[in-house]
This record gives C-alpha cells, sequence and structure tokens, in this order.
C-alpha cells in the first residue's frame, strides 16, 4: 500500500480466481474460432484440429464459470443469477451467455461425433456400449444422406458460433470496460482487446495440445496444420497487440488527470508483468518468431518445437494480460492518491492451488472426453494424416492408445 | 426537521453522552441503546411511507475536528466489523505543506479520532500550511452504478432514494464494490455480502438521525429532507455554495460539501 488508498480498499476484491476466469473464457473463444476457420471457411489443413479443438473447448467451458463460483460470497446462491436477472447489470447475462453457449458447443460436438458414437455404440458391449447407445440420442442413421445432413447442421452452428464466441468473450471484456469507476477498466476497446486476445490464446492452446497430444500419442504430427495455426496466431497476435498498444498510447497522448495513475501502475506497479511478461515475452519475441517462420526463414526440422515456443510464450503473455488487467486495475486507489496490492494466498479457496486445480481440471475433462470419442481416431472418417484408422472398435481403455493419460 | 443551532449543540451533547452509554453498557443493557434493537436491519420503519421525503446529507468539513465519534458510532449502530477494510463510514485527513504537496489519510478509518495519530509519513518535519477533515458518507446516487452493475437485483433504491442492499439477496459477487467510484461499499467478512451506508435507513424512517449525524459533537454531518422548505439542509442548499464528489461520473450524488476543498475526491 502505498499513497493514499481508501479504508475500503485495503481488500483487493477480484482475486486470482477472476484472473483465471477470462483467460480460460478465452481459450474456449479461441479454440472455437479455429474449429469454425475449418467448418465454416473451409480452411483444409485445419481439419487434423478441427473436431479436436471443439473438445477442448468444450473441456474449458465446463470449467469457466467454476472459478467464479468459488468466488462468490454466498456460492449457495449463485443460481439466483438465473432466477432475477438485473438486467442493467452486465453481470447478469453471464448465466445466459455461458449456458446458451454451452448448449451450442455440445450440439456441434454431438453433430460431428454422433456418426462416431453409432459406430461405437454397435461394436462395444457393457455399459460402455450402453453410454454410446444413450450418447447416439437414438439418431442411428449412419447413410451419406444422414452425414450430409448433419454436415451441413455443423455448418451452420459453426458460423453462427463465431458471434457467439465473439459475444462470449467480448462480454467478458465489457464487464470491465463498463466500470466507470475504474480508470484502467474503463475503455471502450476493452471488448476488442478481450476479443483479440481470447482468439490468440486458444489457438496458441490448441497449438500446444495438439503437439503434446500427439506426441503422447505417438501419433504424426501435421506440419501443415501446425503451419497454418502458426499463421494464424501470427495474424491474430499482431492484431491483438495493435489494438493493446494503441489503447495505451492513446491514453498515454490524452494524458487526462487518470493518465498520471495509470501510467504509474504499468511503470512501477506491474512493470514486470505488462511491459516483461505481457509486451515483450508474450507478444514480440512470439511475434518475431512467428513472422520469421511466415517468411519461410526456419528450418523445416525445427519448425514444430519453434512454433511450440512460441504458442507456449503466447499463452504466459495473455495469462499475463489478464492478471494486469483484472488485479492491476484494482491496485489503482479511487482517491487516485495511491495504490493498494496484491499477492495471492498459496491456499485457501481463492489461492494459487485452487487457482491451479482449476487450470487442471480441463485437461482432466478433455482427457475423460477423448477416452470416449478421440478425435484422432476417427472410424468413420478419413483422418487425413495419412495413417489408416484401423479399427472401428470403441477406442481402448486399457491400453495407452487412445488416452492422453490420467485414470477415467 | 428544522434545528436551530441550540438545539443541534444540544442533540449533539445528548448524543455524546448517549454514545458512550452505549459504548459502556452494550452486552450489559443491549436494549436500553437507542437503535440496537434494529441494529443491522436496513428495512424501513412501520408505518412509513417512503416517497413523500427527499433526504440529502450535507457535510460541513470546516466544522469537523477529526473525533471520529461517527465512525465509532456508526460501527455500533449498524454491525460494522471492526476489521479496518468494513467502513460504512469515514473520517480522512487532509494535510497541505508550504511545498505545496497534499497528504491524506484516515488511519484506521477516523475510528480511533486524530487527536493522537502521527501525520501522514511524507508530512512529517514539514510546515503544514492548513489541514481539515473530511467525513465521507455514502453519496446514495440518484444514478448509482452500485444498483446498475448488481447481477441479481440485490441492491436497490427506495421511493426516497437511498440505496440499500437486499442481504439475503446478494450472491457476493463483488461487481458493485468495483463499480463504486467513492469505494463506500465492502464485503461483510461474516455474511459473504455486500453492505454500505444507508444513512440509517432504520433511524431515518422512524424520524431519527442517522447515527453518525446525531452523534456529532460539532454538526459537521447535517441531515434532513429537502421536501421540507424550513429544513436546515434546505436552506444550506439554496443559500450556501455546495459541491458533490467525481461530478463527472455522472451519479447525481446527494451527499453535498460545503465549501470544499478542490483537492478532496
Amino acid at each position: 500500500m502505498e499513497g493514499y488508498v481508501f479504508p475500503n480498499e485495503i481488500e483487493v476484491q477480484w482475486s486470482l480466481l477472476i484472473v483465471l476466469y477470462p483467460f480460460i473464457t478465452g481459450l474456449v473463444a479461441g479454440a472455437f474460432v479455429v474449429s469454425s476457420l475449418y467448418h465454416v471457411f473451409n480452411i483444409k489443413a485445419l481439419k487434423p484440429v478441427a473436431s479436436f479443438s471443439l473438445l477442448m473447448a468444450l473441456s474449458f467451458m465446463f470449467v469457466a464459470p467454476m472459478p467464479l463460483m468459488a468466488h462468490l460470497g454466498r456460492p449457495e446462491r449463485g443460481f439466483q443469477i438465473f432466477l432475477t436477472p438485473n438486467f442493467t447489470s452486465a453481470m447478469a447475462g453471464f448465466g445466459y451467455i455461458w449456458l446458451m453457449y454451452l448448449i451450442l458447443l455440445l450440439t456441434e460436438t454431438w453433430l460431428v461425433f454422433r456418426r462416431d458414437i453409432v459406430r461405437y455404440s454397435q461394436t462395444t458391449s457393457g455399459i460402455k456400449g450402453l453410454i454410446y447407445q444413450v450418447l447416439s440420442l437414438g439418431r442411428t442413421d449412419l447413410s451419406e444422406s444422414a452425414r450430409r445432413a448433419d454436415e451441413k447442421a455443423i455448418k451452420v452452428l459453426a458460423a453462427v458460433g463465431i458471434p457467439a464466441a465473439a459475444l462470449l468473450h467480448g462480454y467478458v471484456g465489457f464487464l470491465f470496460g463498463a466500470i466507470k469507476a475504474n480508470a484502467w477498466w474503463s475503455t471502450p476497446l476493452m471488448p476488442i482487446i478481450f476479443l483479440l486476445s481470447a482468439i490468440v490464446s486458444g489457438i496458441a492452446l490448441l497449438i500446444v495440445m495438439y503437439i503434446i497430444t500427439m506426441k503422447l500419442l505417438k501419433r504424426p504430427i501435421d506440419h501443415d496444420c501446425v503451419n497454418s495455426m502458426a499463421r494464424w496466431l501470427l495474424v491474430f497476435l499482431a492484431f491483438d497487440l495493435t489494438i493493446e498498444g494503441l489503447e495505451v498510447l492513446s491514453m498515454a497522448y490524452e494524458a487526462e488527470h487518470s493518465w498520471e495513475v495509470v501510467s504509474e501502475l504499468i511503470t512501477e506497479r506491474i512493470p514486470v508483468t505488462y511491459f516483461g511478461i505481457q509486451i515483450v515475452l508474450g507478444s514480440l519475441i512470439p511475434l518475431a518468431i512467428l513472422g520469421t517462420l511466415a517468411a519461410g526463414q526456419i528450418r523445416k526440422e525445427v519448425i514444430i518445437p519453434t512454433v511450440f515456443a512460441a504458442a507456449v510464450l503466447v499463452m504466459i503473455g495473455v495469462f499475463a494480460m489478464r492478471w494486469n488487467v483484472v488485479i492491476g486495475g484494482q491496485l489503482i486507489s479511487k482517491s487516485m492518491r495511491g495504490f493498494t496490492s496484491y499477492t495471492p494466498p498459496l491456499g485457501g479457496r481463492e489461492g494459487v492451488l485452487a487457482a491451479a486445480l482449476f487450470l487442471a481440471l480441463p485437461f482432466y475433462i478433455f482427457s475423460a472426453i477423448t477416452s470416449f470419442i478421440p478425435p484422432w481416431q476417427r472410424p468413420t472418417e478419413d483422418y487425413g494424416d495419412g495413417v489408416e484408422t484401423p479399427t472401428e472398435a470403441a477406442p481402448a481403455w486399457e491400453t495407452s492408445r487412445g488416452r492422453i493419460g490420467g485414470d477415467f | 426537521m428544522a434545528l436551530s443551532r441550540r438545539r443541534f449543540l444540544k442533540l449533539g451533547a445528548n448524543a455524546t453522552v448517549g454514545g458512550l452509554l452505549i459504548y459502556t453498557l452494550r452486552g450489559v443493557l443491549p436494549s436500553s441503546s437507542p437503535g440496537a434493537a434494529d441494529a443491522g436491519t436496513d428495512d424501513a420503519a412501520e408505518g412509513y411511507t417512503p416517497g413523500d421525503t427527499s433526504w440529502v446529507f450535507i457535510i460541513d468539513t470546516m466544522a469537523c475536528i477529526g473525533c471520529g465519534r461517527c465512525v465509532r458510532a456508526c460501527k455500533e449502530e449498524n454491525d460494522v466489523p471492526l476489521e479496518p477494510h468494513c467502513n460504512r463510514t469515514w473520517v480522512e485527513r487532509y494535510t497541505f505543506t508550504t511545498d505545496g504537496e497534499v497528504y491524506v489519510d484516515s488511519p484506521n478509518s477516523g475510528y480511533d479520532g486524530f487527536a493522537d495519530a502521527e501525520l501522514p509519513e511524507g508530512a512529517r518535519g514539514k510546515e503544514i500550511t492548513r489541514s481539515f477533515f473530511v467525513p465521507k458518507p455514502c453519496n446514495q446516487c440518484d444514478a448509482s452504478p452500485c444498483t446498475q452493475v448488481c447481477p441479481v437485483g440485490a441492491t436497490y433504491k427506495t421511493d426516497d432514494g437511498i440505496v440499500l442492499v437486499n442481504q439475503d439477496k446478494c450472491i457476493g459477487c463483488r461487481y458493485c464494490v468495483q463499480a463504486c467510484p467513492y469505494a463506500m461499499r465492502y464485503i461483510h467478512p461474516r455474511k459473504g455480502v455486500a453492505d454500505k451506508c444507508t444513512w440509517c435507513y432504520h433511524r431515518i424512517t422512524k424520524g431519527k438521525l442517522p447515527a453518525c449525524v446525531q452523534i456529532c459533537p460539532v454538526g459537521a454531518r447535517k441531515f434532513g429532507d429537502l421536501n421540507d422548505p424550513e429544513s436546515e439542509v434546505s436552506k444550506i442548499l439554496a443559500e450556501r455554495n455546495v459541491s458533490v464528489l467525481k461530478p463527472e461520473m455522472g451519479t447525481k450524488p446527494k451527499a453535498f460539501f460545503l465549501d470544499l476543498d478542490g483537492e478532496v475526491v
């Protein structure tokens, strides 16, 4: 604490868990956009990750509201947001937007994997076979016309899903951008910044997860696919950095009264996480790496590890950005005369360990879902990676094949 | 309600004695303390119809002596935890030094008064040009951001313009705390819900004064009904130079400050 902070501001209101919330929803939105690039815009190179990214988005979507719930002073009343929403509140839409998007994701996932599920239900016995039968929802038609109907519906949902993803994450940005009491949050650019960084983080995570998963499964990594993702990452990262830069540049140039504290915030309170991690490590360095790659200046053998490294840096950068917005904004006292401080505790409901748990959970869910419907082994579809899809039986639970690890 | 100076001083003196009694007898004779029976409830008194009144609060920073009685009375009256970050009201000290610097502090929210409070670190040893205290109640904004952002409608504005929290409904999301430009809100550590100054709604709807107004020995906090042209507050607002905090926020506060220094936020 330094300078004068209003008495009630001694306690920072939104903790590490609220840093996770925009981070996780951002990953959902980003992963979904990649899936739609294939389904809607027919970017063929992205086929190997089209359904992969859908399952990834779904895994993170389940977890997205959890840190919020855990943060509530009265979690048992959290459901009230559905029952008695106050529509002048930006936050009141959260439950509905999340639910709508979850339904959309579930529906599209089901359509994409329906034929696989039906095939598994025919070749698997026991409880697992029964689960497949239930999951097929009784629609067992495997004919060519049924496939075309599915694909048409997928295309529509994937198209609807793009503005929905934009809404989901632009909305998260609006939650912060609409708070006029906070000089660091209050900007109409906030939804756009959140949206772009969401797409960036989603693509980056997809690159990381795709490469790790293929390595673990000892499957070939599709170079064209990684290359394509790297290019999309480059484009969105460039836009993201530009808009984020413009925001601060405008503030600095207009130099209103609030700039005095905002500039002190970024240069003295959060310089490491802002300039060091968010800008240099998480944006400029990956931008340089991906730019070099796009210019064809990187040897083919090292492309995968290079893209992997860039993607990891981008994810760290976006996490730092969430931290700098959520925590950084709260460090500024509304007295405009001082700063409070925040260090997350290790344990407790809102500590580092709880946050780590929330971040690990989507990966566990992902491994559970993919043990049922592995996106890299489609019995009803030519996978396109040059590898035969030899089995039409359900993915084996007993062997490591088809699983990322972890017991389910 | 019109308050003559004499009646005001008498009231202040009574309140001081009464306040001391409250502190001494608390726990021993809880039912004898005024307001104790309805402490912590923000409901209007029975038979009270909101809408006939237009409450305003006026703060005279030049009158405040920084005794901290208002802060203590508020915590007592409204079940406000003693933790330093839990305050429905507080008192700030502004100190101006010859080198043109302004220092603001509020040690323990002004709860202990300022008689023994050291100067803020930077101001020590410097020559002071002037200094004053600023008591801060909720502004009960007409366009209150806290009401706007509450996702479940737990925060609401009564017909007589007071912003209250239905603590049986509040989910503790803290969005209102973020949205208030004046940092008037806090999360009640025991209840897990938002809490704020209500201008002692449970008292004013019974014709009493807010606890902090009643106990102030110097009349630095004034309270009354703007619909009554004879009230002290009506006269002050008609005749004197008043301002509100952060008018650029567009919140339309109903707490007015007499001859306020431009440095106060």
